[in-house]
């Protein structure tokens, strides 16, 4: 983490809804995100908080129902001639988003290594692919190169697994793969949508620890999707916290594991498995998110927060600064709220990690 | 690969043998004579079993027939075309069988496809309502009521091509029951090529091939068409059997001398035809058979998730 390092994706205001039968689900409502150039960003949140819906509108990849009602993606590269440029992918036509940015400035590792290969495909054709479309590469070349590209992510006998078909490798094979399809044209931005959560438990640690060794090389910029802390943890620099489609927390990763503010993130941690607890029970957050088919009013947490103050039920919290990096949106946070401190066992639990961390230092 | 083949060869063959058998027994159990026994006393038909072997033992029968079969002789009819060799009748039947059939499958599957890969790009919107429409009128509505309706339109109202099959003028004649016969294909290629390719278009590995950059024309001919072709060649293979043997009431109503007419003859004629109701049914069955074969061989061919492992290379 160098000093000021520069801003690379710049999502500002973000808001997205989704016609259903049902009615309007506004999904996304007022999101942003920061990524700076080398860095790691990681948005965490249970399912359906629009995590992967956010990233997804930043590839353009947005389920057809969905409207853009506000915001922009800014996007920063340095053109062919080395100057300076900034977009907004929102902005941009399909057809350029597709011929400029996807897979050569921006990449996408899928969540289901199973199914997001082409079956009928063999996996080398599948990787030159995108050096074909912004590479302009000779097949003798394009061919070398996706070998090197197997080689790099880990898979043995490249030069014979290139002539393979999709069914014929395992799911961490296949997630390798698609990293290397990702990796094919030398992209920016490393965008990993809970790139482990199909795999073996075995394999995730090595998954991740090939990407973040290539986000090394290549010196990627990368946002990780995941719903998992002991992800963020291993990988991210910087951690969002996301909740009913907006973002609720959002520190550097050390902000986000020893001082949570928002009682969210005292869910989410708590409800990781831990061995050294006397507690024989895994806690979970009580409810459900909120349907947002119908818009909760006031903070949409508060109905499953033990904490919620009485207004959390008529107005939505604003972020408050906690330090330079760390922001949280909840009013126990305002001047005027009840000091209110997270659980006893979560503040024992943080404590013992860190001094487990400690250790190893 | 070959070894495969060979084997499903065999089995190809062992399967038609099964089925001749069984026709052969059918054939003998289906209540009727095999003449037309009304111009016939019951004397000249003893005579007439006698010189046809019909009182042998049955195997005996069987093994003489298929004798004859191996040779390329199908007998000649009991009661239909006295005296033709069935060959020569039967290659007459199947040569304009098969060419309407033919015409009528490509049409069916060309525009088929077409529509159904318009309708597809263009989910949801006008076109696509088009389609469905277009499908569900096709499938429900037999075929024969088409060829009415088109022998109405535009041999009597518009008198442009001819009220019935005129083998003189065959390619201009055979325009109303080839066009009335290929709706059904067309109707049920569309319909397929449309819900698979709305499938694709939403799987994982177009939305991979999307972040990469593909799109458009490029994105639908290398990912989604390939892929939503697969499931369309078994759909495909059904039909083409039934259109290369003939729609029993299009050739009749349209009086084309073809497979299907032949055998509403063999059957419903003065007497059942043992030999061309068996010769047919050896026909549609070989067809049948041979379309499924080759079905399965193209399999391997468009999906290597099927491709026959060669030397133990799996895994």
């Amino acid at each position: 983490m160098s000093e000021a390092p520069k801003t690379i994706l710049d999502i500002r205001n973000l808001d997205i809804s989704f016609k259903t039968n049902a009615g309007i689900v506004h999904a996304i409502r007022g999101v942003n995100i920061d990524l700076c150039k080398g860095e790691t960003v990681a948005i965490v949140g249970e399912s359906g908080s629009g995590k992967s819906v956010t990233m997804k509108a930043a590839m353009g990849l947005l389920d057809s129902n969905a409207t853009v009602n506000s915001g922009e993606i800014l996007y920063t590269y340095t053109d062919d001639h080395g100057r300076e440029q900034t977009v907004d992918l929102l902005k941009m036509p399909k057809k350029q988003l597709r011929q400029q940015i996807n897979g050569q400035r921006i990449a996408m590792v899928f969540q289901d290594p199973m199914t997001s290969l082409d079956p009928t495909m063999t996996i080398g054709k599948q990787i030159m692919e995108g050096m074909f479309l912004h590479k302009n590469m000779s097949r003798e070349a394009a061919k070398a190169r996706a070998i090197e590209l197997l080689n790099l992510v880990g898979i043995p006998d490249a030069e014979k697994r290139f002539r393979n078909y999709p069914h014929q490798l395992s799911g961490g094979m296949r997630q390798r793969v698609v990293i290397a399809i990702a990796l094919s044209a030398d992209p920016d931005i490393l965008i990993c949508d809970e790139p482990t959560t199909a795999l073996d438990v075995t394999i995730q640690a090595r998954i991740l620890e090939l990407i973040m060794d290539i986000q090394k090389k290549m010196k990627l910029s990368v946002i990780y999707i995941t719903h998992d802390l002991g992800v963020v943890a291993k990988v991210a620099d910087y951690v969002d916290v996301m909740y009913a489609g907006k973002i609720v927390e959002v520190g550097n990763v050390n902000e986000i594991f020893y001082e949570p503010k928002h009682p969210y993130t005292w869910g989410l941690l708590s409800a990781m498995p831990d061995l050294d607890t006397e507690d024989d029970r895994l806690y979970s957050i009580p409810g459900s998110p909120p349907n947002l088919l119908h818009e909760p009013k006031g903070d949409a947490f508060a109905a499953r927060n033990q904490f919620a103050l009485a207004i959390d039920e008529k107005a939505d919290p604003p972020l408050f600064q906690v330090s330079r990096t760390h922001f949280a949106a909840t009013w126990l946070l305002h001047p005027d709220a009840p000091k209110i401190e997270m659980p006893r066992e979560l503040q024992d639990r943080l404590e013992r990690a860190r001094k487990e961390v400690e250790k190893y230092l | 690969m070959g070894k495969y083949v060979c084997k499903r060869l065999g089995m190809a063959l062992l399967t038609l043998l099964i089925i001749t058998f069984l026709l052969f027994l059918l054939v003998r159990i289906m209540p009727g004579n095999p003449f037309p026994s009304e111009r016939m006393s019951a004397e000249q038909i003893a005579n007439k079993r006698a010189e046809m072997g019909l009182d042998d033992p049955i195997l005996t029968q069987f093994i003489r027939y298929m004798g004859n079969v191996l040779q390329g002789d199908f007998g000649k009819g009991t009661s239909l075309y006295n005296g033709a060799p069935i060959r020569t009748v039967l290659s007459t039947a199947i040569s304009n069988s098969f060419r309407i059939g033919g015409v009528a499958i490509l049409l069916g599957t060309l525009v088929g496809l077409a529509l159904g890969i318009t309708a597809a790009l263009n989910k949801g919107r006008f076109l696509d309502g088009f389609c469905t429409v277009f499908s569900i009128l096709g499938v429900c509505v037999p075929s024969y009521v088409f060829l009415i309706f088109l022998q109405y339109t535009f041999s009597f109202r518009i008198p442009f091509f001819p009220y019935f099959f005129d083998p003189t003028r065959f390619a201009f004649s055979s325009v109303i029951p080839a066009v009335s016969l290929s709706l059904f294909t067309m109707s049920t290629i569309a319909r397929f090529t449309r819900n698979e390719m709305v499938e694709v278009f939403d799987s994982d590995y177009v939305r991979l091939a999307e972040a990469k950059g593909m799109y458009g024309r490029n994105l639908v001919m290398k990912h989604v068409l390939r892929n939503a072709l697969i499931p369309i060649v078994t759909v495909l293979a059904p039909l083409v059997v039934d259109l290369l043997t003939g729609a029993l009431v299009v050739e009749k109503i349209y009086g084309i001398n073809g497979i299907g007419k032949l055998m509403v003859d063999a059957i419903a004629g003065e007497g059942i035809d043992y030999n061309y109701v068996l010769a047919l049914g050896i026909l549609y069955s070989a067809l049948y058979i041979g379309i499924m074969l080759v079905v399965d061989l193209l399999y391997g061919v468009l999906d290597p998730r099927i491709r026959v492992a060669s030397k133990g290379e799996e895994a």
